[in-house]
């Protein structure tokens, strides 16, 4: 028999040519008569437009065209950018491939320069004459909501893009004047730029006499992106359309949007009837990827005399940028709002949401998208009570944990957990931090004057996005289900076609892994295609941690039907009834009577040759499956960040970093381990590091590599991981997704940390990033 | 302008222009396109290659100052089909994702390994300093690095 793959960390098959130069990125592609586009983007925030002048750019050397909006414009394309998730009464301004009259953030494209090279190129980008008449402008998102802040669309009354909530008011306002004990904090939740280390390219080549455009892009969803260029960006039918993603360098979310530059790109190589290519430069991708977080919130947490919660209430102003990002409404929302119940049991919720403009880059999913922010809040807060309350803060939430016989268990916010066991986490956890030890060791550093600190972040997560009629009905315009084909060949050699899409994962190999097992194939006897839309059926792709969830599922479900129509054909050809015939490790057998049997390589053959089929049965042996789950996968687990900080200099040294998480079953632990490694450090980095600045002016003054942190391998410890495992009970493999949780845990991890080792301060919250600045006058004002 | 230079093992004569940067004239020029580009700021390292035995940033050389040397570039790593134990380290312990930084991370800790054999975790992550990663938070390429210098 064959040996199990499904739970062996093998190592990927994407690897040997990643780690020899050979992969190609869209960067390194390259076509004949290729040119290559550069565009020249708003140094203003806020400004009027009441001039362009190309002239002199088009007469430069090796320029091929120079275009603006208005070109655009007489071409007749609808030109639009649109955004895929509704709520009720949002304001729905419109977004234009290039910027017509007015600009309204820092990066706003403007106009694009095609030339026959990437210097020239930029250099004729200097050589666009543009007047800006700028106009006042506003980045902070509660500043934006107020009356009389400068308007980022003119015919709008004001910048609340939405007013969306969720939960019972009234009942929770009861619970609060009821309460024994309330907290209530301030939290800001700073404004990440993703970074994926690769920057988006697009490369478009058109064929005129098919009407056919191929454009190979940086996407984590290449029939969304087809989707959206086709209907609102470029009015070519969907089918005349193809988009590939080669080799993508990470994405974090960033590249699930539709951005205008890709649609700008495409638009010129139809235009000018050659190829056209373009990769953004690191600083291009600061203004232009779509950013992430950015809340400012007020939240509260009550509990009654025996410590037990009785009320959560959240107000939150999420900053939208100054256009909708293509899912950024759902973000702050039912990504957010819905997480807010995390792993304990509040009868009471309400949390409202007002979505803003502001004269600053779109803000849209990254890496947690929402899940992160409200883990913030949550475990924040709950830290807070347990300080209030003087109570451990392991003690405290296992206090309020979700009893794991309480499973399914509907929060007051709309979802329902399928199932848990939140205190095993934790347990587990604490034993691997040793926290007694560690709480021992922490007086013992206080008696010497060294500040330790040790946090805890028990997060929950609702992935495996998503049962398509739920989210349809909260404002989704797409549907979540995923798609798979898997083929086997007359040679019993088989082909799988996924709609999710890789950018790092490692799907050829996990993917692989559990046909082979289901199919009793050889492992290298599978191939897996993705990432085309030519060749791919239809997908939805790659982020929410539901490449394994939704898109393994469907595999799963597809090899399943292969089985089946197997076992048909192979008990006609054996001449036994088909209840009779057993399916294991890749062998077709009579039960009974092992010895009657066929392999799935054999069956294979004659599915094709046809010449002897049970009636009713076509040839052939594939199928296809599009897989909707019926309900989210609600991964949980609890991190523990261990911390000193310096209280001279403000410096904070991440110690240890423990995290226990439950993400189902694992199909190829090496490759979810290193999920959890590269997310726990976005978190570490969003907690300590990262935050994107804006001056009053909207100017984005963290625009480099220079001035924003990355986290470097320096900053970051080796992580302690372990887990438990929780099957998801909904879907045919057990699995939840992994890719999210480090990143949602860990910010609450550190700053929990951070705080408790400042406690004999009396520091009640710092806001992230933690910089030695902050710490030191979160010092200085808890002293007065 | 001509230049001649040496790209893993093979020589190259090439005209280009003064301004145009190493990475560019690998890149575009001769087609080995294994070495990244992630910055505009020299901060990332996705573009380090080695050259006369350091490890240089090749979006902050000219191709013009590359004039006469001998350059090492991921695709010259692997000799007659057998992976550098570097590569292989990197496959064995997961210590990629993307890919996109990995070129430049596997060149830099070659240099790396070349001037400290047998680095600790410490002067690892330090050594690494001028490469980020966004995908795998460096506890697996640390790994990598070490399984290399224990197998050369
Ligand atoms: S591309 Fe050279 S350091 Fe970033
Ligand atoms: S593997 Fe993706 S940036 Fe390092």
């Amino acid at each position: 028999m064959a040996e199990k793959l499904f739970g062996s960390a093998i190592r990927r098959r994407e690897d040997p040519a990643l780690i020899t130069g050979r992969a190609k990125y869209t960067d390194d592609l390259k076509l004949p008569n290729m040119a290559y586009a550069a565009i020249l983007r708003s140094p203003h925030a806020h400004a009027r437009i009441t001039r362009i002048d190309t002239s002199k750019a088009k007469a430069l050397d090796g320029v091929v065209a120079v275009f603006t909006a208005e070109d655009v414009e007489q071409s007749g394309v609808p030109g639009q950018i649109p955004v895929g998730w509704l709520l009720p009464n949002m304001k729905m301004p419109p977004r234009s491939l290039l910027a017509k009259d007015r600009v309204r953030y820092v990066g706003e494209a403007v106009a694009v320069v095609v030339a026959e090279d990437r210097y020239t190129a930029h250099d004729a980008l200097e050589l666009i004459e543009v007047d800006y008449e700028p106009l006042p402008a506003v980045a902070d998102p509660a500043k934006a909501a107020q009356e009389g802040a400068p308007l980022v669309h003119e015919n709008e009354p004001d910048n609340i893009a939405f007013d969306w909530e969720i939960g019972d008011k009234e009942a929770t306002d009861q619970a609060f004047a009821q309460a024994a004990h309330t907290v209530s904090l301030e939290l800001v939740n700073n404004r990440l730029i993703p970074n994926a280390v690769e920057p988006r390219a697009a490369l478009a080549d058109y064929d005129p006499i098919n009407g056919k455009l191929t454009l190979w892009m940086t996407t984590q969803n290449p029939h969304i992106h087809r989707l959206l260029m086709s209907l609102a960006s470029l009015g070519l039918p969907e089918h005349k359309i193809r988009v590939i993603a080669p080799e993508v360098g990470g994405g974090f979310g960033s590249k699930i949007h539709h951005y205008p530059d890709e649609a700008i790109v495409s638009w010129c190589a139809i235009q000018l009837g050659r190829p056209v290519k373009w990769q953004a430069t690191r600083s291009e991708t600061y203004m232009t990827d779509a950013h992430g977080r950015d809340h400012v919130t007020h939240a509260e947490l009550a509990v009654d005399e025996n410590g037990k919660i009785i009320g959560l209430r959240v107000h939150t102003y999420a900053n939208m940028g100054a256009y909708y990002s293509t899912f950024a409404p759902a973000v702050p929302t039912y990504l957010y709002g819905t997480l807010l119940s995390g792993q304990y049991e509040i009868p009471n919720i309400h949390c409202r949401v007002q979505g803003i403009f502001t004269h600053t880059t779109p803000v849209d999913a990254y890496r947690g998208a929402g899940r992160p922010e409200a883990t913030f809040v949550v475990e924040r807060l709950v830290d807070a009570m347990a300080r209030k309350l003087g109570m451990d803060p392991a003690e405290f939430r296992r206090r309020n944990f979700i009893p794991p016989d309480k499973f399914p268990y509907d929060t007051p916010v709309a979802l329902q957990y399928d199932s848990g066991n939140y205190e095993g986490a934790l347990n587990k956890a604490l034993e691997a931090a040793g926290y007694e030890q560690l709480r021992k060791e922490q007086e013992e550093a206080r008696k010497q004057g060294r500040y330790i600190g040790i946090g805890l972040s028990s997060y929950i997560e609702a992935c495996g996005i998503a049962p398509s009629a739920v989210v349809g009905a909260l404002g989704a315009q797409a549907g979540l289900w995923e798609s798979a084909i898997v083929r086997v060949h007359p040679t019993g050699k088989v082909t799988v076609y996924s709609g999710s899409s890789a950018h790092g994962q490692g799907h050829k190999t996990t993917f692989a892994q559990l046909v082979s097992d289901m199919l009793g194939v050889p492992y290298d006897d599978i191939e897996i295609i993705q990432g085309d839309t030519d060749e791919v059926q239809y997908g939805w792709g790659t982020y929410g941690s539901r490449s394994a969830a939704v898109g393994g599922s469907a595999i799963a479900v597809s090899a399943q039907k292969v089985i089946e129509k197997g076992r048909k054909i192979a008990a006609h050809l054996l001449e036994a009834a088909e209840d009779d015939v057993a399916f294991e490790a890749g062998k077709y057998y009579v039960k009974g009577a092992p010895d009657k049997s066929l392999t799935i390589q054999e069956v294979a053959l004659q599915a094709y040759l046809a010449h002897n089929l049970p009636p009713g049965i076509e040839p052939a042996l594939e199928a296809v499956s599009f897989y909707d789950p019926a309900n989210f996968t609600f991964p949980f687990g609890t991190h523990i960040a261990v911390v000193e900080v310096d209280p001279d200099s403000g410096e904070v040294k991440l110690l240890r970093y423990v995290a226990v998480d439950d993400c189902g079953k694992v199909i190829n632990p090496m490759i979810v381990e290193g999920q959890i490694h590269g997310g726990i450090a976005q978190g570490v980095g969003q907690a300590l590091y990262e935050g994107a600045v804006y001056d009053e002016n909207g100017n984005l003054v963290t625009g480099t590599l220079l001035d924003y942190a990355v986290p470097k391998a320096r900053f970051l410890p080796s992580f302690e991981l372990d887990r438990t495992v929780t099957p998801c009970p909904h879907n045919p493999l057990g699995v939840k997704g992994v890719g999210e949780a480090g990143t949602i845990a860990a910010s609450a991890a550190v700053v929990n940390a951070v705080v408790d080792a400042l406690a004999p301060f009396g520091v009640e919250h710092i806001d992230m990033p933690v910089t030695p600045e902050k710490v030191w006058r979160a010092i200085q004002g808890a002293g007065k | 302008m001509q230049i001649s230079l040496t790209v893993n093992g093979r020589p190259y004569t090439v005209d280009v222009e003064p301004r145009m940067l190493l990475v560019h004239l690998l890149r575009d020029v001769l087609d080995l396109t294994g070495t990244n580009v992630g910055c505009d700021t020299s901060q990332c390292g996705a573009c380090t290659v080695i050259m006369d035995g350091e490890a240089v940033k090749s979006c902050t050389v000219l191709a013009v100052q590359a004039d006469g040397s001998d350059i090492l570039t991921i695709e010259g790593l692997a000799k007659d089909g057998e992976l550098h134990p570097l590569q292989e380290a990197f496959w064995n312990n997961h210590g990629l994702q993307c890919g996109y930084c990995t070129p430049g991370m596997i060149m830099t800790a070659y240099h790396l390994l070349q001037v400290n054999p047998n680095p600790t975790e410490e002067e690892i992550r330090h050594g690494l300093e001028g490469n980020i990663c966004r995908c795998t938070g460096y506890h697996n390429i640390v790994r990598a690095v070490q399984e290399a210098a224990q197998r050369m």
